[in-house]
């Protein structure tokens, strides 16, 4: 008896599930149904085509800074989505390496005990925290990057570089012939570098002699392609900018808007590493450092052997994330008409071929798969961290 | 036992002496906290140098050499008293209405001002924890003040409010008005995205899933985009909502996906043993997530759902790149007015904005940061 009634009401549990689940599952059906046949009728009424052929077709427009060569009479849309594309990856990954350096410094800087360094890093960080980026971007474009003298104006900077508002202009290296071989030098070195860190490591566990990497490292890196460098006759100048009448000839041009969202990208950001950081390391108990310290280890030895170690362990999630805001951020750029992915592509290719949900989804798809890449390898890492449970 | 004949041997205690001079008091703690090593007391010089050098320079711009008064650019372009003039606050002063209301009709305007008010009650009610009847607080809060605040605003011509197109709306009212719809629906919502995240219906789940993950994995621009250009296409012609509304629904549900995910930190944080009392009191499902579990866990998670809207609150500038003239925008427009175009226009207008979202954002991260204490506490016992 009670054996049936349990039953009946589990599957009566089960029945309900059922119908609630079918509903959702036909109410949510019935919604893109229903969107996708207003989404047709709206389009074929304003006479828009759909699908991807548009992708081929001349794009038309300019683009004020392209990475790869593109130009508006014979590029593709196609072309137009890989110029932004690879200018949104271009300003975040300068935007996170100088987020890091800038975030673990000012991060650092809280937990000093010197009083006026904690606090003037607290004060920074409560400061850009509580502006919003967009309005950060703007103050250093239109009020600090777009105020700059104009061209006749130009303010030289020592080493050949001209700042204006046009942008700032620096001397552009011209590789020579031989150049090839430097880079190729200078890759064996880093590739050398690892490799014999590997084996100072491995030395070390079986010996107990610590390794001596910095000094080769350096003879790897630097001294050895500065050699073959100079030994191949130094086949590197420089192209430098001149002020001329109307513009500036020469050299390389870094955009004021690239400079303005990379600037507010990384001091924003900055703060919440900064932050990230801070938890970080008070996370690690303090018994951890005593213990060390009992050992006999130095300030500088138990910050790198025994409080980072752990301490990257809490950062590394949450730096990631950051890193995943600083990338999607960047799509502000529109606001001040850097041209990333969102601008080119979600701006003037959205409006040139009215496609709105294809380019839409396309950008969308972008932002996702660079996200849900991310994660799988957070992921990863988290695995490979995880402390060992006994 | 009589004093002791060794001469080296003390008969009383010896007197205690104070600290030395140099480890208490004001020079204690400068020697302690500035000045303990070399590095440190380079440190201090750098610091207190970066201070002389920019804390005088942004007195001076912004206080001391400021314009107060003036009608138009004249009075804050260089002049011979003033060859080097500071923030232009007169512009700020000149277009301030503009910058709380929009275009707003002038004759309406005690409407907004009365929203604000109403506003500002609910968030009282519900932000002092020992108010009394917050249950109540929460009713007015999410259901009655955004219809009263729809009347109000827009308009109802039957009971004497004349019709205000969202066209007119401006500034710091559209700031708001994004702020707390965002807030308003993004609860609620996130709440259920959390709960269907957490069912066991795998329809359910999936669902949630898929939406909260998309929606978290895309930068706000697209989805306002989306909400802009794509919403328009989703409906039949004539229910197309009006610019402002579809930006709202953008900001929405790309709220709610934040929310759900710190309402869910909050589920997890409560014991088992919590939903199988309630299961063996036998309480049904939503009796269980109301009365025992979304209780204890939204109380755990009030601060950074807290945190949520400071982000949230920062992101409603985004509705100014999809055309809304938010306060961000107004200030934008009026930077650009000829009448004003100086060289310290455009900062102090970005100074004043950044004093108003910085005021907003810091107070609320205060509050949270009170919350925080205060729960640490009662977890003490």
């Amino acid at each position: 008896m009670s054996k049936m009634l349990q039953f009946s009401i589990r599957s009566k549990q089960q029945w309900t599930n059922i119908a609630l689940q079918a509903a959702l599952v036909v109410v949510v059906g019935g919604l893109i149904y229903a969107a996708a046949v207003n989404a047709a009728n709206n389009l074929a009424k304003a006479g828009i085509a759909s699908g991807f052929r548009f992708w081929d077709n001349t794009a038309g427009f300019d683009i004020s800074q392209t990475l790869i060569p593109y130009s508006s009479s014979t590029s593709t849309f196609g072309r137009a989505f890989w110029v932004g594309l690879l200018n949104t990856l271009l300003v975040a990954s300068l935007g996170i390496v100088l987020a890091t350096a800038l975030g673990f410094t000012i991060g650092i800087a809280r937990l000093s005990r010197n009083w006026l360094v904690s606090h003037l890093a607290g004060g920074y960080v409560e400061l850009v925290r509580n502006v919003p980026l967009l309005l950060q971007i703007l103050f250093w474009y239109n009020a600090v990057l777009k105020s700059l003298p104009d061209l006749r104006g130009s303010i030289a900077i020592p080493g050949g570089a001209f700042l204006n508002n046009r942008g700032l202009f620096l001397p552009q290296p011209l590789f020579g012939a031989n150049f090839g071989y430097i880079a190729g030098v200078f890759a064996f070195g880093i590739v050398a570098t690892l490799a014999l860190r590997i084996w100072g490591r491995r030395r070390q566990e079986r010996t107990g002699e610590p390794p001596r990497t910095l000094y080769y490292a350096f003879g790897l890196i630097i001294l050895l392609p500065l050699a073959v460098f100079f030994g191949a006759g130094a086949p590197l100048s420089f192209s430098f900018p001149e002020v001329a009448r109307f513009n500036i000839r020469g050299g390389t041009e870094i955009l004021p808007e690239f400079a303005a969202l990379l600037v507010a990208l990384t001091i924003y950001t900055a703060a919440f590493i900064a932050e990230v950081v801070r938890a970080g390391i008070l996370a690690v108990a303090p018994g951890q450092t005593e213990a060390a310290q009992a050992l006999g280890m130095r300030s500088g030895s138990t910050l790198r052997l025994v409080v980072v170690p752990q301490a990257m362990r809490v950062i590394v999630p949450p730096l990631t994330s950051q890193y995943l805001n600083l990338t999607k951020n960047s799509s502000l750029a529109v606001a001040i008409g850097y041209p990333d992915l969102v601008q080119v592509f979600a701006g003037s290719v959205l409006n040139i071929t009215g496609q709105a949900v294809e380019v839409i989804a396309v950008t969308m798809a972008v932002y996702l798969f660079l996200s849900l890449v991310t994660s799988l390898l957070m992921n990863l890492y988290g695995r490979r961290v995880a402390i060992a449970e006994r | 036992m009589a004093a002791t004949d060794h001469a080296y041997m003390r008969d009383a205690p010896a007197q205690l002496l104070p600290a030395p001079v140099a480890s208490t008091g004001v020079l204690g703690w400068v020697r302690a906290n500035l000045l303990s090593s070399p590095v440190n007391f380079a440190l201090t010089v750098i610091c207190i140098a970066a201070i002389v050098w920019v804390v005088p320079a942004l007195l001076r711009f912004f206080i001391f050499d400021a314009v107060w008064s003036g009608a138009d650019r004249e009075a804050c372009l260089p002049s011979a008293q003033r060859p080097e003039p500071g923030a232009c606050w007169a512009f700020v002063r000149v277009w301030g209405s503009y910058f709380v209301y929009g275009f707003y009709p002038v004759s309406e305007r005690w409407r907004v001002d009365l929203f604000f008010a109403l506003l500002a009650f609910g968030i009282a009610w519900l932000a002092w924890l020992g108010a009394p009847r917050r249950d109540l607080g929460a009713i007015y809060f999410f259901i009655v003040l955004p219809i009263l605040s729809y009347i109000l605003l827009s308009g109802v011509p039957m009971i004497g409010l004349p019709d205000v197109p969202t066209s007119l709306w401006g500034g710091i009212l559209v700031t708001i008005v994004v702020a707390t719809v965002g807030i308003v629906a993004s609860l609620p919502l996130g709440i259920l995205l959390a709960l269907g995240r957490r069912s066991a219906m795998p329809a359910v789940r999936l669902a949630s899933i898929t939406f909260i993950e998309f929606v978290r994995g895309v930068p706000l621009i697209t989805v306002l985009f989306m909400a802009s250009v794509m919403l328009p296409l989703f409906v039949p012609d004539p229910f197309a909502p009006d610019k402002l509304v579809r930006a709202l629904i953008g900001v929405a549900l790309f709220a709610s996906a934040y929310m759900a995910e710190v309402v869910r930190g909050g589920l997890l944080s409560i014991p088992r043993g919590q939903y199988e009392a309630a299961q063996a009191l036998g309480l049904s499902y939503w009796r269980m997530m109301i009365l025992v579990i979304l209780p204890q866990a939204l109380r755990v998670t009030l601060p950074n759902i807290v945190n949520t809207f400071i982000g949230l609150f920062k992101d409603t500038t985004l509705v100014f790149i999809v055309g809304i003239f938010d306060f961000l925008r107004t200030i934008e427009a009026a930077r650009g007015d000829p009448h004003w175009a100086t060289p310290v226009t455009s900062v102090t207008g970005y100074a004043f904005a950044a004093v108003f979202y910085f005021v907003c954002c810091y107070g609320m991260s205060r509050y949270s940061r009170n919350v925080e204490a205060r729960l640490a506490r009662a977890q003490r016992r």
